[in-house]
């Protein structure tokens, strides 16, 4: 019996064994490799020269990191909750769509895979506050847009419309948790009088309140690594400085251009890792506050 | 029999990890950052492929990418030529990613008194010559006649040494619909031109290893440029309503009407040219506030990087790219290219003297086109009137500095002079951190 549970575990292991390379070579071993390198000055030219805890020092006087702190938490702190809200909204659009279910589903969809370059290329179009199609839409409702791509004020909410195109792929997570909400919990709380108000607050997102917690877990990490589409919209292929001021300087484009611009590779592993602590600070207080707001299926509430 | 499976699992991932970089073959000559677009590129290669048969020129198609060059030279693994912006070379050479050219050149009999004097100097270290110049492009003013007719304004007079008479030519121009811009009257270009507007203050933004970013005559030229920006609804509006303009097509602001004047980079007449000819323009020198005309040389250039394979080979490359023959000859193949196209050709302007004056002797087409007409003659003329901003190891930083700087102003975030010191005082930390000084 022991020697047949020994066997499994070493084949276990023999399956895990192609990650666990992986993982030691590709993950592991470069997360030690830029926790020395955080120690050092480096600029890929010369070899690296040790000087201790001094990068972790410059960053947290550097204004430059303050700013960019304070853009990524305050893109994060708008984009988590309207991905969330506008994504309930679509799956729950999706849930009345009956046969053609299918159909909507894919539309749904479908906007998650445009690659992101393309798509700040294109909202680069619809948010221009002259001429864009956004702007054109608030005009016919009486509104006068603001210039979401070159005012400071509205570049970062300008991002978080923008980040609502890929709501989709949270809709479709959505959509299985609702389907999965027992029918008779509804049905028992229509008899018990409840609105549909009260059946969405008492029935539906406690039902989901796992997935919710997973898709908002997993956002906030996502959006406090924000890059691609602010890079290309605002700063560009000339690696220029954005026109904008520091209004979309997010915590990754100062990092990136810290190492790959100025060549400051020590630096910008020591802003890596302050990002690190940062995503496990708010991931920690998310896990606390899931103890008392998610419920799973065959708990005691 | 297990332990030989897991070993033979463990090789083939890290075996099949390290067969994607495949050492070149011993003539092989790997270039980066350098496309063939057109006959520029295809006919000098040409050139290289027919003298060299039995070299094996492998053009890593795609623009020059930093991140991408520099993991390669750290890896010591770097391509044997790098194509990129002369600015940038300067400061590879500055921080040692690329060779000294100074035997390549003396083996190859090259005389570099044929280069315009900035675009070597841009990639100058030390007295040595770290890589060649390809193209150049200059700075100039670029005036829409109608408009500025119609505004009571003669073309020929509108300039920017009067820096008072400037900014009331703009009030007269711009055509604003509220704070929102219908009509841009002078886009003074900052912060990219900051550098020009200096100098046409009479400052260097580097002078060897200092920067003078907070200089008075600097936080002039940011206080009136941010001010003609001002005047015309503020940055935010002047910025989307610029973001609408089809700069490439044949829609564009000169032909609609958007924009007055402006100064910009030469190749832009190419542009105007072929999709606009018709388009009437005044191409004039931007001048200092003297009317001494002046400009700022850009363009790329080639070089070696530390560790490549073939530096021999590339060194033979570079020199016949780059060589006054082969410019006339790739000149040509456009030439003829273009005309069976039927378009005009505009010539070329490299860095090479002797080709330009060839090319626009031997090989110029304009074909009747106006733009090119107007057009060519200043471009020439500047040529030799060209600054550079000085090569420095933290270039990049520089101009990071100095741009987030004027975008303060633009935002309305600090007063110039704030702005400038901040600037300052931010290239300065650079500079020390880099060694610069």
């Amino acid at each position: 019996m022991v020697t047949a549970s020994r066997r499994e575990a070493r084949a276990g292991w023999l399956f895990l064994l192609p990650w666990v390379v992986g993982f030691l070579a590709f993950t592991a071993g470069p997360m030690l490799f830029s926790l020395w390198l955080s120690t050092t000055r480096y600029d890929m030219l010369k070899p690296p020269e040790h000087i201790g805890l001094d990068n972790y020092r410059e960053a947290l006087t550097d204004d430059r990191v303050a700013t960019a702190l304070w853009n990524t938490l305050f893109f994060t702190a708008l984009h988590v909750p309207a991905q969330v809200v506008v994504a309930l909204g679509l799956a729950a659009l999706l849930r009345r769509a009956g046969r053609a279910a299918g159909f909507f589903r894919t539309v749904v969809y479908l906007p998650v895979m445009t690659p992101p370059v393309a798509l700040a290329a294109m909202f680069l179009l619809l948010l221009n506050g002259q001429n864009g199609a956004i702007n054109a839409l608030l005009g016919w409702f009486g509104f006068t847009g603001p210039n979401w791509t070159t005012d400071p004020v509205w570049i970062k909410p300008g991002l978080v419309l923008m980040s609502l195109w890929t709501a989709g792929s949270t809709a479709v997570l959505y959509l299985a948790a609702l389907t999965r909400v027992p029918a008779e919990r509804y049905e028992a709380a229509r008899l018990d009088g409840a609105s549909p108000w009260r059946q969405f607050w008492h029935v539906t997102l406690p039902g989901i309140s796992g997935t919710i917690y997973f898709t908002a877990v997993v956002n906030t990490i996502a959006s406090l690594q924000v890059f691609t589409e602010a890079y290309t919209m605002f700063f560009g292929a000339r690696g220029k400085e954005s026109a904008e001021g520091d209004a979309a300087l997010f915590y990754v484009i100062h990092l990136f251009r810290e190492a790959f611009e100025s060549l400051r590779m020590g630096y910008a592993s020591a802003l890596a890792w302050g990002l690190f602590v940062v995503i496990a600070v708010v991931t920690a207080v998310q896990v606390r506050l899931s103890r008392r707001y998610v419920h799973y299926e065959g708990e005691r509430s | 029999m297990r332990v030989l499976v897991v070993v033979a699992v463990v090789l083939l991932v890290v075996t099949g990890c390290g067969g994607l970089g495949a050492e070149p073959a011993a003539n092989a000559l790997v270039t980066m950052g350098f496309g063939q677009p057109d006959e520029h590129a295809t006919a000098r290669v040409a050139v290289f492929r027919a003298a060299n048969p039995d070299v094996d020129v492998r053009i890593n198609e795609g623009a020059f990418d930093e991140q991408q060059f520099l993991s390669a030279v750290a890896a010591g693994d770097p391509p044997d030529l790098v194509y990129a912006e002369r600015r940038k070379l300067g400061s590879y050479a500055a921080r040692g990613a690329v060779l000294s050219l100074a035997d390549c050149v003396r083996e190859h009999h090259v005389d570099l008194g044929q280069f315009r004097a900035a675009a070597l100097r841009q990639v100058t270290h030390r007295g040595e010559v770290h890589g060649l110049p390809d193209f150049s492009v200059v700075r100039l003013l670029i005036v829409n006649n109608p408009v500025v007719r119609a505004a009571g304004l003669d073309p020929a007079a509108l300039s920017t040494t009067d820096w008072t008479a400037l900014a009331e030519a703009t009030d007269r121009l711009a055509v604003l619909d509220g704070n929102r811009p219908r009509r841009i009257g002078f886009d003074p270009k900052v912060p990219e031109y900051l550098p020009l507007w200096a100098k046409a203050n009479g400052v260097d933004l580097v002078r060897g290893d200092e920067v003078h970013l907070d200089d008075p005559a600097v936080v002039e030229a940011v206080r009136f440029t941010t001010d003609l920006v001002r005047r015309q609804g503020g940055w935010a509006s002047f910025k989307a309503f610029r973001d609408t303009f089809d700069q490439f097509g044949a829609d564009n602001a000169y032909v609609t009407g958007r924009l007055a004047a402006m100064p910009m980079d030469s190749w832009y007449l190419n542009t105007l040219a072929a999709n606009s000819p018709d388009v009437d323009v005044t191409v004039a020198p931007f001048t200092d506030r003297a009317g001494t005309p002046i400009t700022e040389s850009s363009g790329q250039a080639w070089a070696i990087p530390k560790g490549a394979r073939h530096p021999d080979l590339a060194c033979r490359f570079l020199t016949t790219m780059t060589n006054a023959d082969t410019w006339v000859l790739a000149a040509t193949a456009r030439r003829d290219a273009l005309a069976r196209a039927g378009k005009p050709y505009g010539g070329t302007f490299t860095a090479n003297r002797v080709a330009d004056e060839r090319i626009f002797r031997e090989v110029f087409a304009p074909g009747g086109n106006r733009v090119l007409a107007r057009a060519v003659p200043q471009v020439l003329a500047l040529q030799d009137k060209a600054f550079v901003v000085e090569p420095s190891p933290a270039a990049s930083e520089l101009v990071r500095a100095w741009e987030g700087g004027v975008n303060r102003v633009l935002t309305g975030r600090q007063p110039p002079d704030e702005a400038m010191a901040q600037a300052q005082r931010e290239a300065e930390r650079a500079l020390d951190r880099v060694g610069g000084r």
